[in-house]
């Protein structure tokens, strides 16, 4: 870099001469627009027609017609509606099972047949649901309130609290999320209480991190805002701005990685039960049936095939809802424009 | 010196229409605009924001966004119909036949690459850059006034000046020797002494070079002091064009008549001012109601490896503020004017000094008397779109300061809220709207009745009104002036704009790098400068001579 990096070069120029406007040499006429055609209106009347709407009545209003918004809904919806009422769609009891229906095909009560077990491969399916959908949701919300606490306090008050809990976040961010939640779960007072929230617990350790770096970028941007200064001025403490002006203002980008994250959960959940260590083998969930299906590949390929499909459709829906909703709220993603 | 035999003129747009198609429908930008550009003359397009004039200029160059396109008229280019041009023609003309300096010149050069690549990169483009590229690259360079330019073509734009870089885009929007140049706001972002010089090169080369400029801006002094022609813009038509000292001694349509009374450069040198000037001498005898004395900031710059640099951003200021008076803070940027704002609101602490608030020292105040301090002191900040909190509706964002100080119950927090706004001519109903459906202009408005609902003694005002089309700063500038006299509000005004402190301040301080330069009543100040800087900055104004 050169020394001589910040010289004024605009000052002690010459000041110039040519200011007392200039004449051309050509006849220019002096056109004035019709006043019928060129109506003078106020200076800067409120628009006082049309319904007042907030960030997110605009965001809702764009959303609700977005194909893309309305198909995954409509999909997380039913999931949500079978993870809670699994009896009104399969009045099989899934854990009744036969040796003589192992690996039966489809036939009437029964749309997709029977397991290695004999147990019936729909029942198990939709009471599956529950388990895999707590796992992603509860999750969500566990690094959602964890991750953006720790992000808006490092990005708010930044210093040496920014630092410690930078650092402290790469440390897990370094980690893979599998890896590191393989370790854990093999940690004894994992390994002997194995049920849901064990699952729920591993991979919040490993979430958080991303969620705090969002939420920390976004805190960022909106503390230094004008209107946070504001509010400062009229006697709001630090803390309060944070939580009033700042937080609120941050959440856009948050919600969003938060919907995409659901989905991921709901795969790393599957994921460790397919080795073997998460869900315990007594909960159903789509994982377990896809880690016992795996010996039947050959037999019965159906068998890994729908709670496969099941598990890929909610964890797609949830992915599409997550983009749907940032192009929503951030209009400079949006297409076209 | 007129003329009978015209030549063919260079540019002419003919009855053009540009529509734009949004999901609420098309909108219809421009409609019926004419206008002639001959050559070596220098066209200026007026209007405020949203008026049309950058679409229509953006359509002669080829460069309207995706959903927008001509509908209607004829752009002709020496001859030449190019409104309905290929993309292909236009790349052919753009670079050596028709330049572009676009307006910011923070974003519009690539950070990424050194100043003389990008000045290459257009050379190239336009098969101009010969056996010796980096010599012509230096040339262009030093023509548009780069000092250095041999060295400075190396560095990349994070380390040129806000100036500096104008002139990089000056370069390369002449690095081709077009015969149009289209100048959008090329000096909006920059402070008046560098918009001048940088107006005054851009004169002198392309008078040299016979080029003729487009120049669009907002600012009616300026264009008529650059321009040979001025045409008016409003709502997407044109009201009005003709000569430009006709137009601005004796205008005709209404709507240039008003943007003339309004703009603040030319009222300045008229010596316009608000009628509380004249109770003037009578606040002068009141006790100061804010006294700052050898106030002195100075920041640590980290520069790595623990090493930090001292930054004397303000240096031993003392000035004194009447009550109910206004005094404006005048200087360019980086002079330290906002840093003394946010110290009088106790947002920085002061490094030494003494800031006096009604014989209180704000530096040493308890957490209780500072809340008190909060409510007789108020701020309203300069950009409009971030001093609303986009997730309040007007109502609680008005509503906020009475809540956080518990004034009143919800009910006559209302009665409150409905009031203050029609104190600042906003009908009641925008209570329930939310900021992002407000105008710059407006949203500054519900600042100003945020700032009013604690019943504040003294406003500072940082650049409040520096972010507005000059028919909206006339608006807030008069509003300000008529809560002034209802309320006997004492102001402090931080601006740049010495145009807007003759309307509206009754004392003046000019600040340069941290030290104050001169301070004293506004007629002193402007008739009888005394220190070359201010000298300078008042000469800068543009129009300065014209009326």
């Amino acid at each position: 870099m050169p020394e001589n990096q910040n010289p004024n070069p605009e000052a002690g120029l010459p000041i110039g001469k040519n200011r007392a406007g200039k004449i051309s040499k050509y006849h220019i006429p002096h056109f004035v627009a019709p006043l019928d055609e060129t109506p003078l209106q106020g200076v800067d009347a409120v628009k006082e027609t049309g319904k007042p709407l907030s960030m997110w009545g605009e965001a809702w209003r764009s959303l609700r017609k977005r194909p893309l918004f309305i198909v995954s809904v409509i999909l997380i919806v039913s999931v949500l509606v079978v993870a809670a009422f699994p009896s009104l769609f399969s009045s099989t009891d899934p854990t009744y099972c036969a040796l003589e229906n192992s690996n039966e095909g489809s036939r009437a009560g029964h749309p997709m047949g029977f397991n290695f077990q004999g147990c019936d491969v729909y029942a198990r399916v939709i009471h599956g649901t529950r388990a895999s959908l707590m796992v992603g949701v509860f999750t969500t919300l566990f690094v959602v309130i964890l991750g953006g606490a720790i992000g808006a306090l490092a990005g708010f008050y930044g210093g040496w609290l920014d630092i410690i809990l930078a650092r402290l976040g790469d440390i897990f961010f370094a980690l893979p999320l599998i890896l590191g939640a393989i370790i854990v779960m093999q940690l004894p007072a994992f390994r002997e209480n194995r049920s849901v929230w064990t699952v729920i617990i591993t991979l919040s350790i490993f979430g958080w991190p991303q969620v705090a770096r969002i939420t920390r970028g976004a805190v960022l941007e909106a503390r230094n805002a004008d209107f946070v200064k504001a509010s400062r001025a009229l006697g709001i403490s630090r803390f309060n701005s944070l939580v009033r002006h700042v937080i609120p203002n941050a959440m856009a980008p948050v919600i969003v990685v938060a919907t995409v994250n659901l989905g991921i959960y709901i795969v790393a959940e599957s994921t460790l039960s397919f080795l073997g260590l998460g869900l315990p083998p007594d909960v159903m969930s789509w994982g377990n049936d896809i880690a016992a299906a795996q010996n039947q590949l050959r037999n019965n390929p159906m068998m890994l095939m729908w709670p496969a499909l099941f598990l890929s459709l909610t964890v797609l829906s949830f992915i599409m809802l997550g983009d749907a909703v940032r192009d929503a709220l951030d209009p400079k993603t949006r297409k076209g424009n | 010196m007129v003329q009978n035999a015209d030549p063919k003129p260079l540019l002419e747009i003919k009855d053009l229409a540009i529509t734009f198609s949004t999901p609420d429908g098309p909108v219809n930008a421009v409609r019926n605009a004419n206008l002639t550009v001959m050559p070596g003359e220098t066209v200026a397009i007026v209007g405020e924001s949203g008026s049309g004039k950058s679409t229509t200029a953006l359509a002669a160059i080829g460069l309207l966004p995706g959903n927008g396109e001509v509908s209607a008229g004829q752009i002709l280019f020496d001859g030449e119909d190019i409104s309905k041009a290929s993309e292909k023609r236009f790349v052919e003309l753009r670079g050596n036949h028709i330049g572009m300096v676009p307006q910011d010149p923070m974003s519009n050069l690539n950070p990424v690459w050194k100043i003389g690549f990008q000045v290459k990169e257009t050379l190239k483009a336009n098969g101009l850059a010969g056996n010796n590229p980096k010599q012509r690259v230096a040339q262009v360079l030093s023509d548009a006034g780069l000092p250095d330019a041999a060295t400075r073509a190396n560095q990349y734009p994070h380390e040129f000046s806000g100036g500096m870089r104008q002139r990089a885009l000056i370069a390369i929007g002449l690095a081709c020797r077009p015969r149009l140049l289209i100048a959008d706001e090329p000096t909006s972002a920059l402070d008046v002494t560098v918009q001048q010089q940088i107006l005054d090169h851009l004169d002198t080369m392309t008078s040299e070079l016979g080029t003729a400029v487009l120049l669009i801006t907002h600012d009616l002094g300026l264009a008529a002091e650059r321009a040979e022609k001025v045409i008016v813009m409003y709502k997407g038509q044109v009201v009005e064009s003709g000569p430009a000292l006709e137009l601005l001694r004796n205008p005709q349509h209404p709507y240039t008549k008003r943007l003339i009374n309004s703009a603040p450069s030319l009222a300045a040198q008229r010596g316009d001012k608000h009628e509380l000037a004249v109770d003037q001498v009578a606040a002068q005898k009141t006790e100061p109601l804010l006294k700052i004395s050898n106030l002195t900031k100075v920041f640590d710059i980290r520069r790595g490896f623990g090493r930090k640099d001292k930054f004397t951003a303000v240096d031993k200021v003392s000035f004194e503020i009447p009550k109910g008076t206004t005094t404006a803070v005048v200087g360019e940027s980086g002079s330290g004017k906002s840093t003394i704002a946010q110290m009088v609101l106790n947002l920085l602490d002061a490094t030494s000094g003494d800031i006096v608030f009604d014989g209180q020292a704000i530096g040493k105040l308890s957490e209780r008397d500072l809340f008190k301090y909060r409510r007789r002191v108020q701020p309203i900040f300069q950009d409009p779109y971030g001093s609303l909190d986009p997730m309040y509706s007007i109502f609680r964002t008005i509503e906020e300061p009475l809540r956080i100080h518990g004034i009143g119950n919800q009910a006559s927090r209302e009665k409150k809220v409905k009031e203050l706004l029609d104190q600042v001519s906003m009908p009641a109903s925008t209570m329930h709207r939310f900021p992002n459906e407000l105008s710059g202009g407006q949203r500054q408005r519900i600042a100003i009745a945020r700032a009013l609902a604690l019943k504040p003694e003294m406003i500072v005002c940082d650049e409040a009104v520096s972010a507005l089309d000059v028919l909206v700063q006339a608006q807030v500038l008069e509003l300000l002036d008529e809560l002034q006299r209802e309320l006997g509000l004492t102001y402090l005004f931080i601006t740049h704009d010495l145009a807007v402190v003759r309307e509206i301040a009754d004392n003046v301080c000019v600040m340069e790098h941290g030290q104050m330069v001169e301070q004293g009543t506004v007629d002193e100040i402007f008739e009888n400068a005394k220190s070359d800087y201010t000298r300078n900055l008042l000469a800068a104004i543009p129009g300065a001579s014209l009326i």
